[in-house]
This record gives C-alpha cells, structure tokens and sequence, in this order.
C-alpha cells in the first residue's frame, strides 16, 4: 500500500494513460451529436423525395425551371436546330468533352434535363442567352450550350444532370 | 494570476510568443501552480461542477440556436423538430433544459459551502459578491430560457414574472408594457428574451472570469477557515485539484446523465407540452424548482408589493452577507451555535421549496409565513448576534495541523440529517392538506418502455395505431406526425409499402400548377391532416369541446404523485403519468354521483381532474378489430392508444434509453478510472508526509 507510488511507476502510468484515454474517447463520443445535428435533418431528407414532372405542357424551344432538393432544375424541350448545332461540335475540342448522346435519354432526344447551378461557384445561369443557344451565368460569364455543356469562361465542368427517369413519354421523375 | 509568472518556455517559438503575449504563463500560474489549501474537502469541487455546467449549457445552447425559431407561430413546433427530427436533436434539448436544473442544484451547493464555511469574509467579499452577481445573472437567463419553448408554463410564467414589476408604485404598469412591448406578453416578449437568453451566458462567463480572478488574488477559502501561512499548507492546483475536480464532475455527469436519459421530464411540468394559449391559464402553475422558494416568500406576504421587495430582498440579502455575519471566525466547524442556525436554514430554504410547490392555502400559507420569517432571521437577527455571544472552538494553528485533527464525514451526516428533517417535515405537511378535491388516481400499467431498458412493444404500437385510426383521429389531430414516422426505427415498424399505402387514404391540401388549391393523396413525408379545419368547426362538431391534438399528448398529461412517490419516482425511475393517465382516462366514465351537477354537453369521469369531460365515451368493447387475437375490451384499447401515443411524443424513447445505457457505462468507468487516478496522485501528499511526522495516516485519508 505505501510502496507502490515510487517502487512502480509503469503502473502509475498505466493509470493515468488509461484514465487519459477514456476521457478522450468520452470527449471524441461527445463531438458526435453536436456535430450530427448539422447534417440535413430527418424531414429535409423525407422532402428530398422523388418529384414527378408532366412535360406535356412544354412547348417546343421552351425550358422550364423546377425544384428539386432545393436545387433548380432546368428541363429544356429543345428544338431540332439545338439539337442538331450540339451534335455537331466535335467532342474533343470542348472543355469538359462529352456527346450530347451522353447527356440525353436514348430515344428522348429533345429532352434535356440539367440541374441548373453553375459548376463554377453555384450561381443560377440564365437559359437562352449567351452565344451558344444555352445558358449564361451573371456571375462570372460562363457560357454553356443546348446540351448544357461549359464553351467558355470560367466554370471547369458542365452542368451536372440529376437523377431521373422517364414514366411515360410525356412525364419524367426526377431522384 | 497572484504574482510574476514563473512560468518559462523551452520551445524557442514558446519562448518569442510568450514574451508579446504571456497568456501561456497567465494559464501555468493560474491553473497549474496556483497554490490551493491542501485540506479543501470535495464540497469545493462544485466550482470545477460549475464551469463544467456553464460550458455544457452554452455548447447546447448554441447548437439548439440552430434549429428554434423565435416566434410565438413557430417556436412550439421548432422545439418539437428539434425532439423528432434533427439529429441527436432530442438529446442536445434534454441536456441543455436537465442542464439548466443540473446549473442550479451545482450553483446552490457551492454557495451553501461559501455560507456555512465562511468563505464570504474578508478578504473575499468582492469574490462573494460577484458569485451573487452570477447568480442573479443565471436566474434571469433561466427564466427567460424557460419562456423560448412557447408551452403554457413558458407563456404563463412570462406573465407572472413580468408583472412582479408591475408592483413598482407609479412606474410599474410602463414598466411591464415596455419589457412586454406590447399589451401582453407575445412575439416581442418573445422575440427579446430569446436574445437576451443568448447573450447572458456570456455576461456569466465574463463574470465568472472576475469571479477566478477575484478567486485568485485571495485564495481559496478552506474547511479550517484559516488562511496558508507556508507551502506545507498548500498544493499546486494541477495536479492537486484538477484531478479532484475532475472526478467529482464525472460523479456529477452520472447525476445529470440519469436525469437527461432516463427522467428527462421529471423535473418539467406536462402544461409545458401544451401551446401556449393567452386565453386560459392551468389551474396550478409554479416555476421551476429552482425558483420555488422565492415563490414561496412571494405568496407569503399577503401584499402585492411588499411581496415583491420580500422576493428580491430575499436574494440580493446575500450580497450583504459579508457585513451581516459579525463573527471573526469563519469555518462553521468552529462555531457550534452557527452551525445549528445553518443548518436549519438549509432545511427553511428546501421547505419553503416545498410549499411554493403547493397551493397557497390553509397550512401551506401559514408555515410559508414562519419559514419566510425564519430565512430573513437567519441574515438579519442570527447572524449579527451569533458573532457577539458565540463561543467559537479553538482554531487550528495551521492548516496542516487542521488536516490532522479533521475529523470524517461530519458535513455528510449533517446534511443526511438535514435531509430526513426535511422529509419528515414534508411527509407530516402532505397528510394534512391531502383534503382537496377527490381526483381517482390512475392505476400503474406495467408499460413495456418503462424503466432504464424499456422497448416499445411493436403489435402494442400497431394496435394503438388502429385505435387512433378507426377511432380517435375522427375528432383528434396528430399535427406532429408525419406518415413516414410510422416505419422508422424504434415506432411501430410498419414498412415502407404500408405506410405509402396508408399515407394515400388521406388527403391533404396543396397547389396545382395553375395555383389553384387541390386535394390530393398524402405523400409519407406529409403530416398528419387534422380532423377539422380549425377550432370553430371543431366546436360545432363536437357540441362545444376542442378535442386537443393529440401528437405530445402523453407528455402534456398526468397527474399529482403525491409524497414520496414524486421522490421515489426519481429513483424508480418513473415517467410514465402520461400513459397511465390516457389509459385510465378512456376507462374512467361513470354516472355522475347524487349532488354532482353535470353541466351540459359533458360526461362524468373520475379521473378527469373536475370530473366534468366534453369528450363522449370514446370506446366501447369489440369496436375496434384486432386480428392478433388480443382481448378486444376499452381497458385493452385504452392501454394500446397510451402506448401509441407515447411513441408519438417521443418517437426516440428507445434511443434514449439505449444510449443512456452506453453513456451511463462509459461515466462509471471514467469516474472509477479517475477516482483511482486521484488516489495515487494524491497518496503521495496524504500518506508519506504523515508517517515521517509519525502521525495515524488514516485521520486524512480523506
């Protein structure tokens, strides 16, 4: 009982790491909650549900904006002039090179779906305007074409395309 | 903080930042060379308790900030989303409202030490007298924090409070109307406490930085009262007491984590689950526990302002304390006549605790009255005495002689004392003023989600549901729930499909394209739609009732325990009035007695506090179809609903339970790591130096 302070001081040290240790798991433990509570809440995730959009009223050279996520959707009913300009760019000389097969449904052509942030620093782009028959973004000047591909400026990639599906051929979901 | 620093850096980058700013040194000194008194007993923890709590409090605070809105439309619901839907939401919000109780119960010990052991006399009365600044700081920041959830107590204790202002001769109706900003207490009452809420913590931990400092530049207080004459008094602060402390603020989380997980609504009042409503206030109101023997001394002078100086008085007396105790000596160890009076002025101030819990009637007021006069005597008539015509017992020479002639214990057998006079005191106050009106109390229900390990019964909930379904939601909204909550973890575990199909059965209200206003099927993110469009139409409907929502119903319900289960319950631990309440309530109908007078459109039933309910009998045997088999009897259907209803107030019961289960475990092995760790550090100290002065090791194995 009296001896074992000095006499063993691995001991003693196997204590205070210990007690050390545990504090700091306790201490880790307790960042979890309070940093949890700043992801997206359970009724934020429960409103990200999948949203259905009836295209039918879309006219031909029309685009529409939607929300989805919080996020602006830009569905475009693209005319065949867009569709063909686009289709003849060659693929390699774009910034973010990518056909605009890859961007469409098969089969749903004129129908382009694009989530409408700038890939710069998110700001909206404005639809039908710029030089390329697409969008334009206020902020800093990016210019993307009728298939929502980066031409110029300074955004690095094109506009992403969300998730969605095609229910019948004139209603689409989108997540 | 007491001197130059001796603090000197090895690292060369230490070394060039410590000489243009030498806030590493301000630490060292302060906080790890900073001699304490060497016999400080654990009461002395409470300070490291407390800048534990403040921390605790303003973290939860801040993260709280992030998910309430202030406004009387919004915040009822805002704390609700935090309790079901933010992440880990309802545990921040128990911590913090536990916290609070956690804050003031810490608050009260620490200063019931400074009073019994003298530590409010020269020279520290400016360190005394910034804890009364504290003090009265926490209680405003309490009291307007307990408005922000917008329930009736909140609502009705904005209005009590504001108007003890109202007292002020001349001023007082300016006043209130000026704190109101308006002509009762609503948005921007709300609205400015909801600031001041957030800024007054602050102002306390400034205060408390003045408190440390003031701390600092005269010592600590010790048991012996006597001050250090040389470093054998003393020990450096770390290791010393930052390990003490430490242990016993672990001991403390276990007390707060048992509240916070296992009893989190104890010390709460179920009117606070009701909205605010400025049209009706409850029948009982009271604040906070922590409040209650002020509001005892408030009702206890029959004049409106003499009570409210009598409330205030009884607080700011403190900050007078340093002159009002004549008696040169300051350990109450040393005083034999204080110590008695001390004493009994712990068990004044815990009874008058007691009776601002009651209703200010017959007895309650009278011993109000005795114990109001009894706790000014203490300052007033006691103290100023007791230095003139005490004896005290002779002092120690030295703290280190104190240590060795200390005897154990003695403080905890006065206050086990203490505590049972207390008990004992409220016991004999209960069995005379049980004579109230005669309200049947509802029998126990051995509930499956009771207890520290309690579960959900899953068929029970799917059966509340389809009670609630068939019968209930055709007059009772459910506005909290959403359809989705059906099938997430810890409910009733239906699946997906289910609650897609059930969520389509109902309509709700939304936009078309065109801006018209359609019904379409709900969606599982949806809630609940009410019943009835609003409470006008709720009235026609139902001949003059409106049926409440019922989604916190469980926890906007109960009913008076009654000594000593209302202590037991704390121990058991109980909380489940709520449940026991509804299922007793569904079954309670009867014929009203000879000489009860039903007043129309109600039923007589017995456990409806007045008897006289708007709502018909709600179930009758065979009316709802189980095809589990289980009895289809009211009594069955009434305990099925409770159950639900108590998943549909707090739909993460079972996570809390299970992870207070974890935390609970975690505390107890970091307080016994911790309690082992203060042994050996502290061995060194209490065992060697006695036997090399030949002395009985055992007299400090404190």
């Amino acid at each position: 009982m009296t001896t074992m302070s000095s006499a063993e001081p691995t001991r003693r040290d196997f204590l205070y790491i210990a007690t050390g240790a545990v504090a700091a798991i306790g201490a880790a433990a307790t960042l979890v909650p309070l940093i949890a509570q700043m992801n997206p809440d359970a009724s934020t995730i429960a409103a990200g549900a999948p949203v259905e959009i009836d295209l039918a009223p879309v006219k031909e050279g029309q685009v529409i904006k939607v929300f989805w996520r919080s996020k602006p959707i830009y569905i475009s009913h693209r005319t065949k002039k867009e569709i063909d300009e686009v289709r003849a760019v060659p693929v390699n000389s774009l910034p973010d090179p990518q056909p605009d097969q890859a961007r469409v449904q098969p089969g749903h052509d004129a129908w382009l779906v694009v989530i409408g942030i700038c890939t710069h620093l998110g700001c909206i782009p404005l639809a039908k305007q710029g030089d390329y028959d697409g969008w334009f973004c206020p902020c800093h000047g990016s210019q993307y074409d009728a298939s929502g591909r980066i031409r110029r400026g300074p955004a690095p990639a094109n506009l992403a395309i969300p998730p969605y599906k095609f229910v019948s051929d004139s209603k689409i979901q989108i997540g | 903080m007491t001197g130059p620093s001796t603090y000197q850096p090895r690292n060369a980058f230490l070394k060039w930042f410590e000489r243009r700013l030498p806030i590493l040194g301000l630490v060292h000194s302060s906080f790890v060379t900073y001699p304490t008194p060497r016999n400080l007993n654990y009461w002395w923890t409470f300070g490291g308790i407390l800048s534990f709590m403040l921390a605790v409090q303003i973290l939860t605070g801040i993260v709280l900030v992030m998910h309430y809105t202030p406004n009387v439309d919004l915040a009822f619901n805002s704390v609700e989303h935090i309790m079901r839907d933010v992440n880990y939401g309802w545990m921040l919000r128990y911590l913090h409202s536990n916290g609070a109780s956690m804050f003031f119960l810490a608050v009260y010990i620490h200063i019931a030490r400074g009073m019994y052991y003298g530590s409010y006399k020269a020279p520290r009365e400016v360190l005394w007298i910034l804890g009364v600044i504290i003090y009265l700081l926490m209680m405003a920041t309490g009291f307007m924090g307990y408005v922000l959830p917008w329930g009736q107590m909140s609502y009705w204790a904005a209005t009590v409070i504001t108007n003890l202002f109202s007292a002020i001769p001349l001023v007082g109706d300016p006043i209130v109307t000026w704190l109101w900003g308006g002509y009762a207490v609503g948005n921007p009452t709300l609205q400015r406490f909801f600031s001041l809420h957030y800024l007054l913590p602050f102002v306390i931990a400034g205060v408390v930085v003045l408190h440390v400092w003031a701390l600092h530049v005269a010592g600590q207080n010790n048991p012996a009262g006597i001050e250090p004459q040389s470093d054998k008094d003393t020990v450096p602060f770390t290791p010393y007491a930052t390990v003490k402390d430490a242990f016993f603020v672990a001991l403390f989380a276990i007390l707060f984590a048992w509240f916070v997980f296992y009893i989190p609504n104890y010390l709460g009042h179920p009117d606070n689950y009701i909205p605010a409503n400025p049209g009706v206030t409850p029948p009982h109101i009271v604040p906070e526990w922590y409040y209650l023997p002020f509001y005892a001394i408030l009702r206890s002078i029959p004049n409106k302002l003499l009570g409210v100086i009598a409330l205030f008085s009884s607080i700011l007396i403190l900050a007078f304390l340093p002159w009002l105790d004549t008696s040169r000596v300051k350990s109450g160890n040393y005083r034999p006549m204080f110590r008695i009076c001390f004493w009994v002025f712990i068990v004044v101030c815990v009874g008058l605790g007691y009776l601002g819990s009651k209703p200010p009637e017959g007895i309650y007021v009278i011993t109000a009255r005795l114990f109001t006069f009894l706790y000014f005597a203490y300052f007033l008539i006691a103290l100023p005495i007791l230095g003139l015509v005490e004896t005290p017992r002779p002092l120690p020479h030295s703290i280190s002689e104190a240590v060795l002639i200390k005897k154990k214990g003695k403080m905890a057998v006065a206050a086990v004392t203490a505590l049972l006079v207390v008990l004992a005191g409220t016991l004999g106050g209960t069995t005379r003023a049980s004579a109230e009106e005669e309200v049947a109390t509802p029998p126990m229900v051995k509930w499956s989600f009771g207890g520290p390990f309690g579960h959900f019964d899953r068929g029970q909930l799917q059966r509340g549901f389809k009670v609630y379904h068939d019968v209930c939601q055709n007059c009772h909204s459910l506005k909290l729930l959403t359809f989705r909550n059906l099938a997430e973890p810890g409910g009733p575990g239906f699946s997906e499909a289910q609650v897609e199909s059930l969520a389509a059965e109902y309509k709700v209200k939304d936009t078309n394209d065109q801006g018209e206003t359609v019904e379409r099927a709900a969606r599982p993110a949806d809630h609940f739609p009410p019943p009835f469009e609003n409470d006008a139409q709720a009235r026609q409907v139902t001949g003059g009732a409106i049926p409440p929502d019922m989604s916190v119903l469980a926890k906007a319900r109960g009913y008076e325990r009654g000594f000593p289960y209302f202590l037991t319950d704390m121990i058991v631990p109980y909380q489940e009035a709520g449940p026991d309440y509804i299922a007793a309530l569904v079954t309670g109908y009867e014929s009203a007695p000879s000489g009860f007078t039903l007043p129309p459109n109600t039923f007589y039933n017995k456990y409806f506090p007045a008897h006289a309910i708007g709502m018909r009998p709600p179930l009758t045997d065979k009316q709802v179809d189980y095809p589990d088999g289980t009895p289809q009897t009211v009594e069955q259907y009434g305990k099925d609903v409770a159950a639900f209803l108590m998943w549909a107030a707090e739909p993460h019961l079972e996570a809390r339970k299970r992870i207070g289960l974890q935390v609970m475990i975690f505390l107890i092995v970091l307080a016994g790591l911790l309690y082992f760790t203060k042994k050996k550090v502290w061995h060194e100290v209490e065992v060697p130096r006695e036997l090399a002065h030949g002395q009985d090791p055992r007299a400090t194995s404190m």
